[in-house]
């Protein structure tokens, strides 16, 4: 794929919130205004002195950073190359997400927003936003399917005790995608003041853009650190998984125009990339829009979008963040598919090498090591997205 | 296939302009087949304008009813390419001005251009598609829905600033969508002070285009009151409830316009 790389091509978001063909902001009309205001003020808000400080304090001692880039010495020794791991699963909460919902929550601040909604999954951006909430003291509403709600009982509980309510998505397949419409019709109710934090970068211009910007902060660490550990700024490869693909925005968004780094992006491809069953976007989409921005997403022939399948709840998303499907469109990522089973077995294996026991959606970045071809000398960076506590249950049946 | 024929939605606004009315179901619902039973039902009944929705997966501004439709329409089998056929030869017994409203992704798979070339060769009028936002509309998709005659009526809501709303009557062609207030489709009930004052506001702009309001219109109370600050009404989630539990026939559609205008 080396060679079908545009060097001229940008992979920074455009005037009208475009990556090549893919974001946008296809949102109904009763959207608009909430999403105008947040475009109009997002950048100058972040750019702010008051919130810079608040935003990098806040990452420091509440979160942790920066987190530690760790030499995996046993794991280099059987993948053969360096390989460092980014352990974003040690910031508070227990995974990357919360870099995002710091920043959104500022955000939400500074424009007067009294409420705060949000979507869940696996219920790891839920957590999160309702931490941020409690911080902050701002109301939370958690949308979440309520076949997640069942199977993801503790971070549910988690939300409660951090004093957020958790609304059941009742409608469709009762998972993220419908859990995602559910937090956007509450948007519509309530135009005014409330603040939508999306977590991933995915939804309408510019949530796609923001998003990466307070996750980018992994990979400007991992430069830093690259750098006083090895002498060298960019690693050759800079792997990642993707389900919307917020901590792989965060883990590439410094080495985009680097063509030296080779982006890995690791999607779910569940019981298999043909077996009905998968979460695999790149493999199984086609160009469509999907929550508000145009990119890759799985669908029928008649553009009704299907439901995914992962044994990682994170990953269960039929689609990918615009800068992701861009990524993949003009040969700057390589995509590898990862099947629960061999997940499943990376999770075992840095567990038993490192002591580390990774969340099952990066379980899939560190399957990807295996498929790609790697050399003696290569130095791999690894986003270690999450921890694998909320994920002991489904290990434990394959222990 | 003259692209000069006035539309049929520009026609009727040119002969009538008060108390209209326009009412929505979704196509395939409750049924497959019943998509031309209500079509024929509701022009019989009386109704100005019918809004023929197209099922989609992910309804965001749409509230239960409509999106329960929406499932049950899919389950049946229903999509676009069912749709067309299902409305072919419709131009033959049906006069009354055809809407279909739908989500810009099945008409994306289908093809722009296919599709406006099928809602012209159908006799379909208008398209509603509110998750394609007018800038994006008049960047990539305006001329083919120009050539092919079809009209693209967008949405204004109490938050649309004036001058987008400015912006959308000087784009628009057929009338503008008034929602009523902050909410998606059958979450609203009634009429508030706040959106009278919303709906005046609109009537004292002078837009060049007719307005139709939508959104919390379910009986006769609402539509008289929504009729007195625009040129009519939309009724959509209020008649989904009706043929759930009344039933598709000629009596079932007839009685429940009779409801909302006399």
């Amino acid at each position: 794929m080396q060679d079908t790389i545009d060097t001229q091509a940008s992979f920074a978001v455009s005037d009208t919130g475009f990556y090549g063909r893919f974001g946008g902001a296809f949102i109904p009309e009763m959207l608009y205004p909430n999403v105008e205001e947040l475009r109009q003020n997002y950048l100058s808000i972040i750019a702010d002195p008051s919130f810079q400080a608040e935003f990098w304090q806040l990452l420091e001692d509440y979160v942790g950073r920066p987190t530690p880039l760790f030499l995996a010495k046993r794991l280099s020794a059987k993948k053969g190359a360096t390989i460092y791991l980014k352990r974003e699963d040690l910031c508070h909460t227990g995974a990357h997400k919360v870099n995002n919902t710091i920043g959104q929550i500022l955000v939400a601040q500074r424009l007067g927003k009294k409420r705060i909604v949000a979507e869940t999954g696996a219920g790891q951006h839920g957590v999160a936003t309702a931490t941020v909430c409690a911080l902050m003291g701002l109301e939370c509403i958690v949308y979440m399917g309520a076949i997640d709600m069942e199977r993801q009982k503790p971070n549910v509980d988690r939300m409660r005790m951090l004093g957020a309510t958790v609304v059941p998505a009742k409608s469709g397949s009762q998972t993220l995608k419908d859990a995602t419409n559910e937090a956007m019709r509450h948007w519509i109710n309530n135009p005014v003041d409330t603040h939508y934090i999306i977590g991933s970068v995915v939804g309408p211009h510019p949530y796609p853009d923001m998003v990466a910007r307070f996750q980018s902060v992994i990979s400007q660490e991992v430069r830093q650190q690259l750098l006083a550990k090895t002498g060298r700024e960019n690693p050759d490869y800079m792997v990642a998984c993707v389900g919307g693909g917020s901590n792989a925005a965060g883990a590439f968004f410094h080495f985009l125009h680097e063509p030296s780094v080779r982006l890995v992006a690791a999607e779910a491809a569940g019981m298999g990339v043909s077996s009905g069953h998968s979460a695999a976007t790149t493999a199984l989409g086609k160009p469509g829009v999907l929550h508000g921005s145009r990119t890759i997403l799985m669908q029928t022939d008649d553009g009704q979008v299907t439901e995914p399948y992962s044994i990682s709840a994170g990953l269960d998303y039929p689609g990918i963040g615009p800068l992701h499907a861009h990524l993949f469109d003009s040969g700057r990522g390589d995509f590898y598919a990862i099947t629960d089973d061999e997940a499943l077995a990376a999770g075992f294996e840095l567990s038993k090498l490192e002591g580390i026991i990774p969340a099952l959606e990066t379980a899939h970045a560190l399957a990807a090591l295996d498929k790609m071809s790697l050399k003696a000398d290569d130095v791999v960076v690894v986003c270690l997205s999450g921890r694998g506590d909320k994920d002991l249950s489904t290990y434990s049946k394959h222990l | 296939m003259d692209t000069l024929t006035t539309n049929r939605i520009s026609a009727l606004f040119e002969q009538r302009s008060e108390r209209l009315l326009n009412v929505y179901f979704t196509a395939g619902f409750p049924h497959l087949d019943d998509t031309r039973t209500v079509l024929r039902g509701l022009q019989d009944a009386g109704v100005d304008l019918v809004e023929i929705g197209m099922p989609y997966s992910d309804p965001v501004a749409d509230g239960e009813t409509i999106q329960q439709s929406n499932g049950v329409a899919l389950d049946n089998g229903m999509s676009i390419k069912t749709l067309f056929a299902q409305l072919a030869g419709c131009r033959e017994e049906i006069t009354v001005p055809i809407l279909l409203m739908g989500y810009i992704n099945p008409v994306l798979q289908y093809g722009v251009e296919n599709f406006c070339r099928m809602c012209r060769q159908v006799g379909v009028d208008g398209v509603i598609l509110p998750d394609l936002p007018l800038d994006l509309f008049l960047a990539e998709y305006a001329p083919v829905f120009r050539e092919y005659g079809i009209l693209n009526v967008h949405l204004i809501t109490p938050q649309t600033t004036d001058e987008r709303i400015r912006f959308i009557d000087q784009e628009s062609d057929g009338f503008i969508y008034m929602v009523s207030s902050a909410s998606i489709t059958g979450s609203v009930k009634g009429i508030s002070d706040g959106m009278r004052t919303y709906f005046e506001r609109i009537e004292a702009m002078n837009l060049r285009n007719p307005r139709l309001i939508g959104f919390g219109i379910s009986d006769q109370e609402t539509f008289n009151t929504a009729s007195q600050y625009a040129n009519g009404a939309i009724v959509g989630s209020a008649f989904i409830r009706h043929l759930q539990d009344h039933g598709t026939s000629a009596e079932s559609i007839r009685s429940f316009v009779q409801t909302i205008r006399p």
